[in-house]
C-alpha cells in the first residue's frame, strides 16, 4: 500500500467568489475574485506560485478548452497550467494536481483554481449532453439529464429498501430543508432562502420522484485553493495550516452500467473512493471521527445515498439519520454547512474546491453564523457522471 | 410451391378519435363529418415508416429462422431517405445475414403489392430461398382535408420463399393507368387530391374490377369460391359495392379498416392481407388487390402450414394494443404540421458521424452487443474486454443480439428537463433476462403505468431527427408490457 498524502501537503489560503446567476459577470471576474482571495489569505505573491491547475467542465459554454484561460487571467508567469476535467468533479481533480505536485516535490507552492460559468446557455438545468459524450454514445444513450439519471437512484432506492414514494420524498425533502436553512446563513449562496418540508413536497416535479427542491442550483462562480508543504507554510509564519489528510478518487469500471451486479441504490465510485480515503486518512469509524461533511448533493438523493456510500449512516437507514437531525448544523456529523451544491449553488469547475473551502473556513474558525464547534476532521465528496457510471473524488482535511 | 413463408404486422399503439379531427377541423370543412367515425392509428413522435416496417418484420420472423431471410424489398410512399436504402437500414435492425439483396420500392401506393409479385418472380427465379417485403406509409392529409381522415399509418410484412408455405401463390393480374386520383409533389409534404367523385366512379370502381375479374379469369377461379378479399377503397360504402358487383359473398369481403385504423397506403394491401391470413383455415382462397395508377391482383390458397403461425401477433394484437392519443393538437405537433416551441435544448442537435456509425452499426440498429465466451457475459454496448470484475478476458467476444431477449425494468424515471416531444421523457434501465442491461429511453407508455420488475420489450424506433441536416437517427426504445 502506497505511504499515501496524509500531513504531506498543507492548505494555506482560499477564496470562493458568491456562487449564483452572476449575469454581472464573466468568467475574468470570477476567476480573478477568487484568485484575489486566496492569494492575499495565503499572504504571499503570484511570483511564489511555481505551477497551477485550472478545472472546468463545460467547454462549449465556459472557457474553453485548455488551461491558458487561468494564466492568461491571471497574468502567471510562465509557469505551468494544466486544465482538468472529469465532469462535475473536475473541481477536486484540480486541487490534487496542485497536491500532488507538492507532495512530489516538483513544486514549492501550487495554485488549483476552478471556474464555471453556465448562465450562458439560455435555458435551465446544465447545458445539453449533445457532444460531452462522444460520437458513439450520443448514437444511442437515452435523451437523458442530470436530475433524469439520478431520479432513476431514487427509483433504484425505493425498489431495494422497499421505501414508499411518499416516505421517500419526505427523506429527502428533510435533506433539502436541511441544506436551505444553512444556505440561508450563508452570505456567498446562491439561493439564501428557508424552505418547508411541506413547500418542497408541493414543487413541481422535475425528474420523477425529484422534484424542483430535490435539485441542486445551477450557477456561475470560482474557487481556488493554494497549496505547499508544511516546511515552507512554516516558514511563511503559517501556524495553524489545514492539512491534507487524504485525497482519493475512484471510477466506474462499467460494471454498474454493463454488468448485472448493481443494486440501483447506490453509487459505487463514493464507496470506493470513501473506503480509500479512510483507509489513508487512518480512519476507522467515520461515523464517529468524521466531524462533518461537504458531499455532492447534485440532487437530495445523492446526498441520501452517499451518506450510506460514506459509511456515515448504515445501508437502508439513512432516512432514519435525517429525521433524527444527525446531518443538521447542531447534529453529530454536520453536512452541507454552507447549503451544499443545493444552496450555495453548483459552477461544475469550483464546486470541489467550494467544498474545500468550507471545511477550511470551519478549520480556521471563521464560517461566521455556520461556524461549527471546534471540528477537527472534514470531509469532501465530489462526484461526477451518473450514478451508474461516475467519478468520485473523497478529500479529508483536518488540522 | 412458391407462396407466403411468414407474415407480420404493425399498427402504432396510439389511434387518433376521428371525431377529434373534427372537433378541431370541421369549423374549416363541416363535410368532413361525414367519414369523421372510429379512429386512425397514428405513429408515436418516434415511428415512421422504417421503424414500422421493421416492427412488422420481427413479427414475420417469430414465425421464420431470419438466417433464411435472403432478401428484403421495403416499399412506402414516405420513407425518411430518398437516397439510402431504407430496407438496407431494415434488413441492419432485423440482424439478417448480409448476403441479401435489398430494394426500396416507392412513388406509387400500388408499391405493396408490386413488391410482392417482384419478391415471388425473384423466388420462382430461384436466385433467392426466401424474400421478405415491407409496405409501410404514414401518410399526413393537409388540416381540414378529407384525407387527413382516411390516412392512417401502418405496415405488412409478406415473407415469400418455397419452403413450408402458409398460403401458395395461383397467380396475379396487373393493370397500370397513370391515374392522378392524388399525388405529392417532391418536396411536399402533403398530398393534392382530385375529386372524390371522380376518384371513386373512375377509379376504384374500375380499376380494381378490372384487375380482380383479369385474375379470376386468368386462374379459372369463380368469385363465389373466394374465402376472402381484400382491397382498399376508403368510401366505404362504395367498397362494399365493388366486390358485390364481382360476385364476391359479403362476408367474403375484408372490412376496409376505415373505423379501425384508416387506409394505410401503401401498407393497406398488405395490412388487410395479414388480417385475412389470421383468420384463414386451410384450403381457403385469398385475393389481395391493391390501388394506385391501376391495380395488381394477387390469388393465394391457404395450406396446413398456416397453422404453424400462432405465434405472429399480426394485426390482430396490433390493433388491440391501443391507446388514444389526444389533443388533436398533439397529433399535429408530432407530425411538425403546426409549429411548436422547443425551447433552446430542444434545438440543439449533435452532428451523426457516420463513419462511427457504419462501425457501430450492428450495435446501433441491431441491439448487437457481445457475449463473453470465457464466462458467458452478455454486454451492450460491444465490449473487448469483458465487464465481468472476476472474468476481465479480453478478445473473448462473440456477437450477442439483445433486441430479441425478454427484460425486466430495473429503474425508469419520467424526466420533464429534458428535451422531449411528449414530455416527460421517460427512460431508464432494464435488465436482459439471461443477462446484460441497457439503459436507453421508454416509448409507448405512461410515466404512471410503468413500474419496477415489469416485463419490457425493444422496440425499433427513431431516436432523433437533424433537420439541419436531413439526418434520422434510429436505436432501440424500451416498450413496458402489461
Amino acid at each position: 500500500m502506497p505511504s499515501g498524502i496524509k500531513d504531506k501537503v498543507v492548505i494555506i489560503g482560499m477564496g470562493c467568489t458568491r456562487f449564483g446567476e452572476r449575469w454581472d459577470m464573466s468568467e475574468e471576474d470570477l476567476i480573478v475574485d477568487a484568485f484575489k482571495e486566496a492569494i492575499e489569505d495565503a499572504g504571499i505573491e503570484k511570483k511564489d506560485i511555481d505551477a497551477s491547475w485550472f478545472g472546468s467542465c463545460f467547454d462549449e459554454v465556459n472557457v474553453g478548452k485548455s488551461a491558458i484561460t487561468l494564466p492568461m487571467t491571471l497574468k502567471l508567469p510562465y509557469i505551468g497550467a494544466t486544465r482538468v476535467e472529469n465532469f462535475c468533479a473536475s473541481g477536486t481533480e484540480a486541487f490534487r494536481g496542485a497536491v500532488y505536485a507538492v507532495a512530489s516535490g516538483a513544486s514549492d507552492i501550487a495554485l488549483a483554481l476552478g471556474a464555471e460559468k453556465l448562465k450562458d446557455t439560455g435555458y435551465g438545468g446544465l447545458p445539453d449532453f449533445g457532444t460531452a459524450m462522444g460520437t458513439f454514445n450520443r448514437l444511442f444513450m437515452p435523451n437523458a439529464t442530470a436530475p433524469g439519471s439520478f431520479a432513476l437512484m431514487a427509483t433504484g432506492y425505493m425498489s431495494k429498501y422497499g421505501v414508499k414514494p411518499e416516505e421517500l420524498k419526505t427523506g429527502l425533502a428533510k435533506i433539502s430543508a436541511k441544506s436551505h436553512a444553512n444556505g440561508a446563513l450563508n452570505p456567498k449562496a446562491h439561493l439564501r432562502k428557508v424552505v418547508t418540508v411541506d413547500q418542497i413536497l408541493a414543487a413541481p416535479i422535475i425528474a420523477w420522484p425529484l422534484g424542483l427542491f430535490d435539485c441542486c442550483g445551477v450557477s456561475d462562480g470560482a474557487a481556488a485553493a493554494i497549496v505547499t508543504t508544511p516546511e515552507i507554510a512554516k516558514k511563511l509564519g503559517k501556524t495553524n495550516p489545514v492539512f491534507v489528510k487524504a485525497l482519493q478518487i475512484a471510477i466506474t469500471s462499467g460494471e454498474e452500467m454493463w454488468y448485472d451486479n448493481w443494486d440501483g441504490a447506490h453509487v459505487e465510485t463514493t464507496f470506493r473512493a470513501g473506503k480509500k480515503a479512510y483507509a489513508e486518512a487512518g480512519i476507522k469509524n467515520p461515523r464517529e471521527e468524521i466531524n462533518m461533511m461537504e458531499v455532492h448533493d447534485c440532487f437530495s438523493i445523492t446526498e441520501l445515498a452517499t451518506y450510506e456510500d460514506l459509511q456515515i449512516s448504515p445501508r437502508g437507514k439513512a432516512i432514519e439519520d435525517i429525521s433524527a437531525g444527525f446531518y443538521d448544523l447542531k447534529g453529530q456529523v454536520p453536512c452541507q454547512p454552507d447549503g451544499g451544491l443545493k444552496c450555495f449553488g453548483h459552477p461544475i469547475g469550483a464546486s470541489g474546491i467550494r467544498m474545500l473551502y468550507e471545511m477550511y473556513n470551519q478549520l480556521l474558525g471563521r464560517a461566521g453564523e455556520r461556524q461549527l464547534k471546534d471540528p477537527k476532521i472534514g470531509l469532501t465528496h465530489n462526484l461526477g457522471g451518473f450514478p451508474a457510471m461516475s467519478v468520485c473524488s473523497v478529500a479529508i482535511v483536518g488540522k | 410451391m412458391v407462396g407466403i413463408t411468414s407474415f407480420g404486422g404493425y399498427i402504432p399503439r396510439y389511434r387518433l378519435n376521428r371525431f377529434n379531427i373534427f372537433s378541431a377541423m370541421g369549423w374549416f370543412n363541416p363535410v368532413t363529418i361525414a367519414v369523421a367515425q372510429g379512429e386512425k392509428a397514428v405513429a408515436n413522435y418516434d415511428e415512421d415508416s422504417l421503424s414500422m416496417a421493421v416492427g412488422a418484420g420481427l413479427d414475420a420472423l417469430t414465425a421464420i429462422d431470419r438466417s433464411k431471410i435472403d432478401g428484403v424489398y421495403l416499399a412506402s410512399t414516405t420513407l425518411p431517405y430518398k437516397e439510402r436504402s431504407c430496407a438496407a437500414i431494415a434488413a441492419t435492425a432485423m440482424d439478417l445475414r448480409t448476403d441479401v439483396r435489398v430494394a426500396d420500392f416507392g412513388e406509387s401506393i400500388k408499391g405493396g403489392t408490386t413488391a410482392v409479385l417482384a419478391g415471388i418472380d425473384a423466388v420462382k427465379g430461384g436466385e433467392v430461398e426466401n424474400l421478405m417485403v415491407l409496405a409501410s406509409d404514414f401518410r399526413m392529409g393537409k388540416m381540414g382535408s378529407m384525407v387527413e381522415q382516411f390516412y392512417g399509418d401502418g405496415a405488412g410484412c409478406l415473407v415469400l420463399g418455397k419452403d413450408n408455405v402458409v398460403a401458395e401463390f395461383k397467380g396475379s393480374y396487373s393493370v397500370s393507368y397513370d391515374f392522378v386520383d392524388h399525388f405529392r409533389g417532391d418536396g411536399k409534404p402533403f398530398d393534392r387530391t382530385w375529386e372524390e367523385r371522380w376518384i371513386r366512379d373512375e377509379g376504384y370502381t374500375k380499376f380494381i374490377p378490372e384487375a380482380v375479374s383479369g385474375l379470376l379469369k386468368k386462374t379459372g377461379t369463380k368469385a363465389e369460391d373466394v374465402a376472402r378479399i381484400v382491397y382498399p377503397c376508403y368510401f366505404g360504402r362504395d367498397h362494399k359495392t365493388i366486390g358485390a358487383k364481382l360476385g364476391f359473398k359479403p362476408e367474403a369481403i375484408h372490412d376496409n379498416m376505415h373505423a379501425v385504423c384508416g387506409d394505410t397506403g401503401t401498407a393497406h394491401p398488405l395490412v388487410m392481407m395479414v388480417s385475412a391470413l389470421q383468420d384463414a383455415k386451410p384450403g381457403d382462397k385469398i385475393i389481395m388487390a391493391s390501388f394506385g395508377t391501376g391495380c395488381d391482383a394477387l390469388l393465394f390458397e391457404v395450406t396446413d402450414n398456416i397453422k404453424k403461425t400462432s405465434g405472429i401477433g399480426g394485426i390482430k394484437a396490433a390493433l388491440a394494443n391501443k391507446a388514444e392519443l389526444a389533443p388533436y393538437e398533439k397529433y399535429a405537433v408530432f407530425r411538425n404540421i403546426i409549429p411548436m416551441e422547443l425551447g433552446i435544448r430542444g434545438e440543439d442537435s449533435a452532428f451523426t458521424a457516420l463513419s462511427t456509425l457504419w462501425r457501430k452499426r450492428k450495435a446501433v440498429l441491431a441491439l448487437v452487443g457481445t457475449k463473453c465466451t470465457a464466462c458467458n457475459t452478455p454486454q451492450f454496448p460491444p465490449q473487448r474486454v469483458c465487464v465481468n470484475p472476476d472474468c476481465g478476458a479480453i478478445d473473448q467476444m462473440e456477437d450477442y443480439r439483445f433486441s430479441d431477449k425478454d427484460a425486466t425494468i430495473f429503474s425508469y424515471t419520467g424526466d420533464m428537463l429534458s428535451f422531449s416531444f411528449d414530455p416527460p421523457q421517460v427512460y431508464g434501465i432494464i435488465r436482459f433476462k439471461g443477462g446484460g442491461r441497457l439503459w436507453t429511453d421508454f416509448t409507448d407508455c405512461k410515466l404512471e403505468d410503468i413500474s419496477v420488475g415489469q416485463n419490457a420489450k425493444l422496440s425499433f424506433r427513431r431516436k432523433y431527427y437533424d433537420d439541419k441536416r436531413g439526418i434520422h437517427g434510429y436505436f432501440w426504445k424500451v416498450v413496458p408490457v402489461k
